[in-house]
């Protein structure tokens, strides 16, 4: 008798948030949906309905709110109820092989992709695979663990990083084509430059905090952008400079065409220009390798603590001795160094820079990668850069939604939708991003990670 | 800021470790300290009470250079007789080179960083030094890695004081009030201070907890180091001090042992609000002696 009654009672409220939900769909859509314009023959805006298609919308809010309240709800209720009553806890220390040699097996992965796409796809096939997906990706991981030592480490909110990496940029192009210096020359200097910018920032920048530093950050990076823009006598302009020299396997083999120490002639393989995507895919590898190196010893050394804790409390640090000018230079210049090496390496890639790959969106980007990825968390980062940018050029393989959407669709379009769909579901459901944990730097009896929740995002 | 160095050294007790003199701190319009001298002596525990704003923690900031004094002079005498004009320093100096710490009236921890890793961050500017300024410790100098050990038996020895010991590897936010407070408290201690000041360490203790954080004091004062603190609670203030200074309304109304102090009519009045000519008969009956 009660038994049926509750589910009478549970049937009557699923139906009439259904019939709400509904209602506020219909309400929703009404305009979106509903009502279409367009241009006709005369080059008149005329409007037309779209009942069929409104009606489908609000049924499937209505459906689906139905069944999420009276099957799922209860469904879901009555398996943590049971999972209660046994006892048994969910939280068990014991973790996967996988879980546990994630690091190694994810490198190892690393090492051997490039191969692993000669072998399957051919050497020329393997292009593809190697160039958009590999360096694009290791670019991304790169800038952004440079940018996790200012925002993730240090809690400084810089909006304008992509600046370091036109200095990086452009400092290779132009001293190369005036200079006539090698990429491993050209290398280290293009990160003393970009880091020579970060102080030059810093300076009258970093007293600033929190949205006042954020909007300067952005601006410095604008600025950068249009000196590079308007100073046409030096950077070309807008047309940019193309003919960047190659990058040489330490100055023994060239990768360039005519050259005698040609790498394919010196091996005996057919031309093709993988050869050389795929040293770039190990360099840029290894210039990951080492700012993760670099990031890591730094965490463990004074200076990455006192970064730490000045994005903590900025005023505890000063009563403790530190001086947060410095400290917050040196994490600015550490991590415009990085931006810098990652500007080299991606002039050297494409042989060409001009000032539009360095928009604004690029920075936005690769703070959505460090948010992401939970801020100060190397993995965590790695794993938001695949996500992100490998997902993104995945769009671009995508030639079968053409079959279901029309053969107008062009999925590439909709990549901004999807990554701004794809952080709001992170933020909804791991709102400190995929490893929200940070590990202890030393420890006296044993390392436990630092759950999220004490950890603070920083003020400026 | 050094004025000389005595070849005498002064690390007797009793000695003045702080002397302020015709300290003033204007906000705006509103005088917040006028004229205030005290002296603090060496291996004493000094406390500073008043009513609520009264400017105790103005002056704390002031010592501790969170604040620039519009007025007076703050000099500090360290232990080899080096002398410190704290107003002339910025407030990390303050730490690093006049050796003066403090806590704050709200916790100011690193609530992210573990326990133990909050008493590293203290140890900053040695660790700093011993790593070559990182240069030396990325290459993997021994110095470092020793000097990187000293400062964890460091941590170690005033987390045993403090009984913190078993929470050393917890994140400093999970920690209950209480030890907070120690924890801030020994944190400032890792700066190796010769002068710590104390901004309401017993605010907000239950009984227990404020009779560990006596004992954590007293063994402190034993170290040789000099406390300032800032107290409300006047059962700690008389049960630990030494030497106690009034403020009231940013201006100095007694000065002496706890015996002096808590006898004396202008403080009554300050603390339980008596009318001025009540103050004065008070004062007479004293001087009589009928009270």
């Amino acid at each position: 008798m009660t038994q049926s009654s509750a589910s009478e009672n549970l049937m009557g409220k699923a139906l009439k948030e259904a019939l709400f939900a509904g209602a506020t769909a219909f309400g929703l859509f009404l305009l979106y949906v509903g009502i279409e314009t367009y241009q006709n023959i005369n080059n008149q805006l005329v409007w037309r309905t779209r009942w069929g298609m409104l009606a489908i919308f609000v049924v499937i809010a209505a459906v689906s709110r139905f069944l999420m309240v009276a099957f799922i709800v209860p469904h879901l209720d009555r398996r943590k109820l049971a999972k209660a009553k046994s006892g048994i806890l969910e939280i068990s220390d014991e973790k996967s092989f996988f879980h546990k040699h994630f690091l190694k097996i994810a490198l190892f992965a690393l090492v051997i992709y490039p191969m692993v796409s000669v072998m399957l796809a051919g050497t020329q096939g393997s292009l593809k695979y190697v160039d958009n997906f590999g360096i694009q990706i290791l670019i991304y991981v790169m800038l952004a663990w440079g940018l996790n030592i200012v925002v993730g480490l240090a809690g400084l909110l810089d909006l304008g990083y992509v600046a370091f990496y036109a200095v990086g940029a452009y400092s290779y192009a132009l001293l190369s084509e005036h200079f006539g210096l090698s990429f491993w020359v050209l290398l280290p200097l293009s990160g003393i430059l970009a880091a020579f910018w970060g102080i030059i920032l810093g300076f009258p920048v970093l007293r600033l905090r929190g949205d006042y530093l954020a909007i300067v950050t952005l601006a410095f990076g604008e600025i950068i952008r249009l000196v590079l823009i308007n100073w046409t006598a030096v950077t070309k302009g807008t047309f940019g400079i193309s003919g960047i020299p190659k990058a040489s396997v330490f100055g023994i083999w060239s990768f360039d065409i005519g050259a005698a120490n040609n790498f394919t002639k010196a091996f005996g393989l057919p031309m093709s220009s993988a050869y050389y995507k795929i040293f770039l895919f190990y360099l840029i590898l290894a210039l990951c390798m080492l700012t993760a190196y670099v990031t890591i010893k730094l965490r463990r050394m004074p200076i990455g603590r006192a970064w730490e804790a000045l994005r903590e409390d900025e005023i505890a640090c000063r009563s403790l001795g530190i001086n947060t000018v410095t400290t917050k230079l040196t994490a600015f210049a550490i991590g415009a160094m990085f931006g810098g090496f990652a500007g080299a390496f991606f002039a050297t890639r494409q042989g060409f820079v001009s000032p539009e790959s360095f928009v604004f969106l690029e920075s936005a980007v690769i703070l959505a990668i460090v948010v992401l990825g939970g801020m100060g968390s190397l993995t965590g980062i790695a794993i938001a850069a695949v996500v992100m940018v490998g997902g993104t050029e995945l769009l671009r393989e995508m030639e079968f939604l053409k079959h279901v959407f029309g053969p107008d669709f062009t999925p590439e379009l909709y990549r901004m939708l999807l990554f701004g769909l794809a952080m709001i579901i992170v933020m909804v459901f791991k709102p400190r991003g995929f490893v929200g944990s940070r590990e202890p730097t030393a420890f006296l009896k044993e390392r436990k990670a630092v759950s999220g929740s004490f950890t603070k995002e920083g003020h400026g | 800021m050094t004025l000389g160095t005595d070849t005498m050294t002064s690390n007797i007790t009793g000695e003045p470790i702080l002397k302020v003199e015709h300290l003033s701190m204007k906000f705006g319009g509103l005088m917040a300290i006028n004229d205030f001298s005290f002296e603090a002596k060496r291996g004493e525990i000094t406390a500073l009470i008043g009513p609520n704003g009264a400017g105790k923690t103005t002056v704390f900031n002031c010592i501790t250079g969170f604040y620039k004094p519009t007025m007076g002079m703050i000099t500090l005498t360290q232990k080899r007789g080096e002398h410190h004009l704290l107003e002339r320093l910025r407030d990390f100096e303050i730490t690093k080179i006049a050796k003066v710490s403090r806590t704050f009236q709200n916790i100011r921890l690193f609530s992210g960083l573990t326990v133990l890793e909050n008493l590293l961050v203290a140890q900053h500017n040695a660790l700093m030094r011993a790593s070559g300024y990182t240069i030396l410790g990325l290459l993997g100098f021994p110095t470092y890695r020793k000097a990187s050990q000293a400062a964890v038996d460091k941590a170690r020895y005033w987390l045993e004081k403090a009984d913190l010991v078993d929470r050393a590897d917890d994140p400093a936010g999970d920690l209950p009030y209480g030890a907070q407070r120690r924890l801030e408290i020994i944190r400032a201690m890792c700066t190796e201070p010769e002068l710590l000041c104390l901004d309401e360490p017993a605010a907000g203790l239950n009984p227990r907890e404020s009779a560990a954080l006596n004992t954590l004091l007293h063994s402190i004062r034993d170290e040789g180091v000099s406390i300032l603190l800032i107290e409300h609670d006047m059962s700690v203030v008389m049960e630990i001090s030494d030497h106690v200074v009034v403020l009231e309304y940013g201006q100095k109304i007694s000065d002496g042992t706890p015996d002096h102090v808590k006898n004396d009519p202008k403080v009554i009045a300050a603390y339980l609000g008596v009318e001025d000519d009540e103050v004065e008969e008070i004062a007479e009956k004293l001087d009589e002696g009928t009270v």
